[in-house]
């Protein structure tokens, strides 16, 4: 059985098909889910690809979050469905609250480009599961608005609950505490900058992002069977 | 007539928060020597945003106008924001 993937796609996102694709690769279905949609109970799992949102008037993801689908999404992500946000997805599942904290501009003002390597902090969620922490993957980011902050309150909770999921080895962007990636409380709902499905394939130059959708696979099937049961 | 209601301007300024990178300012900021310009600091960027609400009076105008700029202009984690009713919209 393999695990069936909805991929949101908003006005302006541009990495759907690049998720689509990966997750083909990887062995698992995946569609695409309009936003104007309002539902996405035909799934075991949701990605939130990259893009620009909406044209990311306003602020990334600000205008999202008021999209038909997101109250599906919100839904999905109460009853314990897993939900990944990917750069711009990452950038909505904050404003849309359902993951905390903010992604401000980067430090320097600089858009980046680039490959940079990430350390795998737990493996105590859906995209992360089957990775032992501490590996280090090397995964492209793609983006100006990836300085994650938050409040030192919830700084200090994202690390005494293990919530940082991945931490940049050389942070590229001025993120506090280097974080890369962040999960829900539940740990089913996941938001990182670095884009894992362009690093899924030989072709790409890393296939270390493969391990984190092979993990979001796994958690998929699971949670499913959990709902059947 | 509807009531007694009327129309009111209503102008909202977002903007970063004390304590957040604004690297927009900070680069204005930087910009300015070259101008010539001394002794100008603690320059922060932002966005404004003006639009006309129906509403009984002022004050209720402003409550609105509040409930729009907290949950959509500003985000606030890292933003602040401030609104004010700027008088009343020109009847057209």
């Amino acid at each position: 059985m393999a695990a069936r993937v909805g991929v949101v796609m908003f006005p302006g996102t541009n990495c759907e098909h690049d998720v689509i694709q990966a997750i083909h690769r990887l062995g698992g279905e995946a569609e695409l889910v309009w936003h104007g949609d309002s539902s996405v109970s035909d799934y075991d799992a949701l990605i939130l690809p990259g893009g620009f949102a909406h044209g990311d008037y306003l602020r990334p993801g600000a205008i999202a979050r008021f999209s038909p689908v997101m109250e599906a999404v919100s839904k999905f992500a109460a009853d314990g469905g897993p939900v990944v946000g990917i750069c711009n997805g990452f950038q909505v599942l904050t404003e849309a609250g359902l993951l905390p904290g903010a992604l401000q501009k980067n430090r320097g003002l600089r858009f980046l480009c680039t490959t940079v390597d990430v350390r795998v902090e737990t493996d105590r969620s859906v995209l992360t599961s089957d990775v032992s922490p501490g590996t280090v993957l090397s995964i492209p980011i793609n983006h100006f608005e990836g300085n994650f902050t938050c409040d030192a309150e919830t700084l200090a909770l994202l690390q005494r609950d293990d919530r940082v999921i991945l931490r940049y080895v050389d942070n590229p962007n001025g993120s506090i505490d280097g974080i890369a990636g962040v999960c829900n409380e539940a740990r089913n709902v996941v938001g990182l900058m670095p884009h894992p499905e362009r690093a899924s394939d030989p072709l790409t130059g890393s296939v270390d992002g493969a391990e984190l959708l092979c993990s979001l696979l796994t958690s998929a099937l699971t949670a499913a069977r959990a709902d059947v049961a | 007539m509807v009531g007694s209601q009327e129309t009111f301007s209503v102008l909202v300024e977002v903007r970063l928060r004390p304590g957040i990178a604004d690297p927009q300012g900070a680069t204005i900021e930087r910009a300015l020597p070259a101008l010539g310009l001394k002794g100008i600091a603690g320059v922060r960027a932002g966005k404004s945003f003006r639009f006309d609400i129906v509403a009984d009076d002022e004050a209720a105008a402003l409550a609105q106008g509040t409930v729009v700029a907290e949950r959509v202009l500003a985000n606030p984690v890292i933003e602040e924001s401030s609104v004010t009713v700027t008088g009343k919209a020109v009847a057209g």
